[in-house]
């Protein structure tokens, strides 16, 4: 299982979690994953057509899989994911 | 009239580098191409702010802070300034933090592009970064920690609260865009950061034309891919923050601004930042609903330092009727 960390914009449709545990050998897996448990952020983060947004970024421990093999980018047990905001993202406060 | 004019009529007494001159008054160019199916009486124009020294819009409230607290001993006694930036009121600070002699420590998200984070450790500033998971809000409260731990060291600048960010667009983008437009600014166009832009410019312009309007726009939602730009209802609210003029913003979204960040460059040769492509959206969903008018916004930085983002710059785009020739 892969540990996907929410920013904090995010945390609002994950039940206020920061983190998510979820399954699957690639990005794309473990998107479809939280998208499963939690419907409500996948237009955030996915587009009409299902591409992931242009400014969603994911980073693989210190990569952004923009520099990888995108959404194919293979992850394995214990690696943690981050989904990071843009850089002006709010603090529900 | 430039900040530094302002500056030096009321105190001649301040030492100033000569960069400061060169703050504000920057071109107001007309969009072209972009405004080919709006009503013939309606123009549309943008303050082209990269043209200021730190190379954004920052340049202005930056400028203004640091004069005032140079003014008021904050400054120039020792002490770092310090505040939270997203980039561009970094680069604008550690610029003539550089100048002046006055050391700068930044509060950045670790997420800042590559870019912004090589400009700020070229021009010497120290920077804290902070959890990338918390955005610009997370940087926000890391400069409120260390400012209370080290009152001795620090001089917080706390640009989302203080006055004279809003006060260098009364002062100075206000003044600008009434005599660019011989008074004839019948709409004014701004997005929400720290709300400073809106907040000043707003203000001086309803103060010298009372039937202005003034339309302030913010990202669609709270996970969003417009730099500097901040979602008030998910946000840390600015204490600079004016609710009353805002009313409601219009609402962009990241891919309608990366669109037009496209359109620009290859339309009007405007090679600009992703706020920039958002302010233009607004603006002209504003200016398509007018018979007449003259709608004015502010383009607050160029497009070099999103050059990292590839995917961004090689989108296909192509005008759909070739334009050619007129004025450049």
């Amino acid at each position: 299982m892969t540990t996907l960390r929410i920013p904090t914009p995010l945390r609002t449709y994950t039940g206020g979690k920061s983190e998510v545990t979820v399954g699957g050998v690639k990005i794309s897996d473990a998107l479809n994953d939280l998208t499963t448990q939690f419907p409500a952020i996948k237009p955030h983060l996915f587009n009409e057509s299902g591409e992931l947004r242009p400014f969603v970024n994911l980073f693989v421990g210190e990569h952004n899989i923009k520099d990888l093999q995108g959404v194919d980018t293979p992850i394995k047990d214990g690696d943690k994911v981050m989904l990071i905001p843009s850089i002006a993202g709010g603090r529900t406060s | 009239m430039t900040l530094l004019d302002f500056r030096l009529t009321e105190s001649n007494t301040i030492p100033l580098d000569s960069l400061a001159f060169h703050v504000g008054d920057t071109p107001l160019l007309p969009l072209r191409r972009l405004s080919r199916s709006l009503s013939p009486r309606t123009r549309v124009f943008v303050k082209a702010e990269w043209f200021n020294p730190g190379g954004s819009v920052k340049d202005r409230p930056a400028l203004n802070i640091i004069q005032n607290a140079i003014l008021h001993g904050d400054l120039g006694n020792g002490k770092r300034l310090l505040d939270s930036t997203s980039g561009n009121m970094g680069i604008s600070y550690a610029t003539f933090g550089a100048a002046l002699g006055i050391p700068v420590t930044l509060a950045v998200p670790a997420s800042a592009s590559s870019e912004r984070i090589s400009i700020l450790k070229a021009l010497g500033a120290e920077l804290i970064l902070t959890d990338p998971l918390e955005g610009s809000d997370g940087a926000i409260l890391k400069a409120r920690e260390l400012a209370a731990e080290r009152p001795d060291l620090y001089w917080y600048a706390n640009q989302y609260n203080n006055d004279a960010n809003w006060q260098a667009h009364y002062l100075s983008t206000g003044p600008e865009i009434i005599r660019q437009t011989n008074g004839q600014v019948t709409h004014f166009v701004a997005g929400l950061g720290t709300s400073g832009t809106f907040t000043g410019t707003s203000r001086y312009l309803l103060e010298q034309l009372p039937d202005v309007n003034v339309i302030a726009f913010q990202p669609d939602a709270p996970f969003h891919g417009l730099e500097g730009l901040k979602h008030m209802p998910s946000a840390i609210k600015p204490g600079i923050y004016d609710e009353s003029m805002v009313g409601t913003p219009l609402e962009v979204r990241t891919e309608a601004a990366h669109e037009m960040v496209i359109r620009l460059a290859r339309e009007e040769g405007l090679f600009v930042g992703i706020s920039s492509g958002a302010a233009v959206v607004a603006a002209l969903q504003v200016a398509s609903e007018l018979d007449e008018g003259v709608v004015v916004t502010v383009l607050p930085d160029a497009g070099y330092k999103y050059l990292s983002d590839k995917k961004l710059w090689e989108q296909d785009w192509s005008p759909t009727s070739p334009d050619v020739g007129g004025d450049v």
